[in-house]
């Protein structure tokens, strides 16, 4: 377990590492000169001179990388371009709203999907289970932003009960503003990745339960919903991990979104002002901030499937 | 292979699939001749009918400028399967090669390709989309790219983990011992035995690159306006969704259906094809 922990960690560091190179390398070394894109397609030949000097753009590509590297290892993320701010400061509030935005999704989607997973699995075939097979077929391929739309409509516009767009921080304005909020990029966000969720766990719940261990604890008498409980639903909430990881992913994507509609201000927001406003220093700092959380999620999700697994924990398979 | 064939037969097509398939159809008809039956010119302003509800004269209502929301969902129909069938096109095209190169040649060219396709898929979705998007002007073309892109380590990995089981079956032995060339296994030996997998996964890749596509759009990293593409729609709906939400729901609604429908076909097709592989994930 020790070993296969270490060798995923520092799998995690080389990602990373090699992250930073391919972003460094795809914004520095594509057509076009950075000091153009920051300053326009129109900007004069001396503009462009003195900001490649600022920014040191006239060194060698691999000194650039080097010192950008350095700085990012020594936590110093250099000064954003379009505000007059450390790039550190911007996004590590920013990081810190999409942290609560993800969680509490992913937290929702959790919950709401291992439960009508195994609810589906349990009543297999029944009217319920067949309505949510239809509705996770369904919810599966509608975006985020269609929800994000439809609940600004419904919610902000028609009904009036909940702000559109905005934040506001815990602090100042208290819980039930802070709340009203978060609750519907929250639940745009979940919509999708629940009907994910619950089908994985249904059909990972079906195998458990058509398993020969089942078969054994009932034959020897154990009530029912302890063999669900105590002996289905551990080896079920293998894959179920694994999915949440790869819905990680997908949430990533969808906070992106969720955040330019609902305008909230997290760190997708804050990309698409760095894209928009050509920020390399912004861009580049963010983008890898979004891979490490990524990666960490990745790992997490490994690990703790690594522990939920007797065949990795006690060192056989990798 | 004759055997497993009819086993197929006998199964009955799963109804989501004949109702996906028929819907697919029609959609990939009004993209195709979308521009031409289109009721008013897509692109003409009408300031004296800006924002008008839903009637007779325009089905769909006008949007912010007059133009009619419903030829401009007419019109903007092929960018949404553009974006799915190109990107998942370029998945393939790069994405099989490589899994069977890696499961036939193993050794280093395996262990070179199975790094590039791992360091590929630590990246979340969306961030390959937003790198390629934020360095170079954004288009239709580099969209379907960007989306093909992502999905290209999915496409690899599986290729190679089903190349793999077949290149070590008997008849596999037998065209090498008739020193038949690498390409001929590849293509004649190999590719035939993974393909009912790998569609499979073509048609469940579809939807989401589908759904990758139109919200790299819709983030205005698509094709760029006046085009009618549904995301971009949407997005260019938002201001005036208190006034006028039938110019962000109408392209919504068609984007929905479109995507559901393709979902159903991917899902049947999976029922039909390869049931062991029900309730796999995306991503």
């Amino acid at each position: 377990m020790l070993v296969y922990a270490a060798r995923r960690i520092l799998g995690m560091v080389v990602v990373l590492f090699a992250m930073s190179a391919v972003v460094f390398a795809a914004i520095h070394l594509l057509p076009g000169s950075v000091a153009h894109m920051v300053l326009g397609e129109y900007a004069t030949a001396d503009a462009v001179a003195a900001l490649e000097l600022k920014l040191g753009l006239r060194d060698p590509i691999l000194v650039q990388y080097w010192r950008w590297l350095s700085g990012v290892l020594h936590g110093e993320f250099g000064q954003a371009l379009s505000i007059d701010q450390p790039v550190a400061r911007l996004i590590g509030g920013a990081l810190e709203r999409s942290a609560v935005l993800g969680g509490m999704s992913l937290l929702l989607v959790a919950l709401m999907g291992i439960a009508l997973g195994i609810h589906s699995a349990v009543h297999r075939g029944s009217l319920s289970d067949r309505v949510l097979t239809m509705m996770q077929y369904t919810l599966i391929a509608i975006p985020e932003f269609f929800w994000c739309t439809v609940a600004i409509i419904v919610f902000a516009v028609w009904l009036g009960w909940l702000p559109a767009t905005g934040y506001t921080p815990l602090a100042d304005a208290g819980l039930l503003q802070w709340l009203r909020h978060l609750i519907l990029p929250v639940i745009c966000l979940s919509l999708g990745l629940t009907a994910h969720v619950s089908r994985m766990v249904r059909s990972s719940m079906l195998e458990a339960i058509e398993s020969r261990y089942v078969l054994a604890a009932r034959a020897k008498g154990v009530p029912e919903r302890l063999v669900l409980l105590r002996h289905a639903l551990p080896n079920a909430m293998l894959p179920a991990i694994t999915v949440l990881a790869i819905d990680a992913g997908i949430l990533i994507g969808g906070i992106v979104v969720a955040e330019t509609v609902f305008s909230f201000p997290g760190l997708g927001s804050l990309l698409m002002y760095a894209i928009q406003n050509h920020d390399i220093p912004l861009l580049q700092a963010g983008m890898l901030v979004v891979t490490a959380v990524y990666s960490l999620a990745t790992l997490v999700a490994d690990l703790a499937s690594a522990m939920l697994n007797p065949r990795i924990r006690l060192g056989g398979a990798h | 292979m004759t055997a497993v064939a009819q086993k197929r037969r006998r199964r009955h097509v799963p109804l989501i699939l004949v109702v996906g398939a028929a819907i697919v159809v029609c959609m990939v008809l009004i993209g195709l001749i979308g521009p031409w039956i289109a009721p008013y010119d897509p692109t003409m302003f009408a300031v004296r009918s800006r924002m008008q509800p839903p009637s007779g004269l325009h089905w769909f209502g006008t949007d912010e400028f007059g133009r009619d929301v419903l030829s401009r969902i007419l019109a903007g129909g092929y960018y949404s399967l553009a974006m799915g069938f190109g990107a998942t096109a370029i998945s393939l095209i790069v994405g099989v090669p490589l899994g069977l190169m890696a499961a036939f040649y193993r050794g280093w060219v395996d262990d070179v390709i199975m790094r590039i396709i791992d360091l590929m898929i630590s990246l979340p979705p969306i961030l390959v989309g937003l790198l390629i998007l934020a360095v170079t002007s954004p288009g239709l073309g580099k969209t379907i790219v960007a989306v093909g892109l992502v999905y290209v380590p999915i496409m690899t990995r599986l290729t190679r983990s089903v190349a793999l089981s077949v290149l070590a079956q008997d008849f596999i032995e037998a065209a090498a011992a008739r020193k038949e060339k690498t390409f001929y296994i590849l293509w004649r030996e190999v590719l035939p035995n993974v393909w009912p997998t790998i569609i499979v996964e073509t048609s469940l890749r579809i939807t989401f690159a589908i759904l990758l596509g139109s919200a790299l759009s819709f983030l205005g990293l698509g094709p760029q306006p006046p085009a009618s593409e549904w995301g971009l729609m949407i997005a260019e709906s938002r201001p005036f969704l208190d006034r006028a939400p039938w110019i962000g729901l109408a392209p919504g609604l068609c984007l929905c259906v479109l995507l559901v429908a393709v979902n159903f076909v991917g899902e049947g097709l999976r029922d039909l094809l390869d049931p062991r592989m029900q309730g796999r994930g995306h991503g």
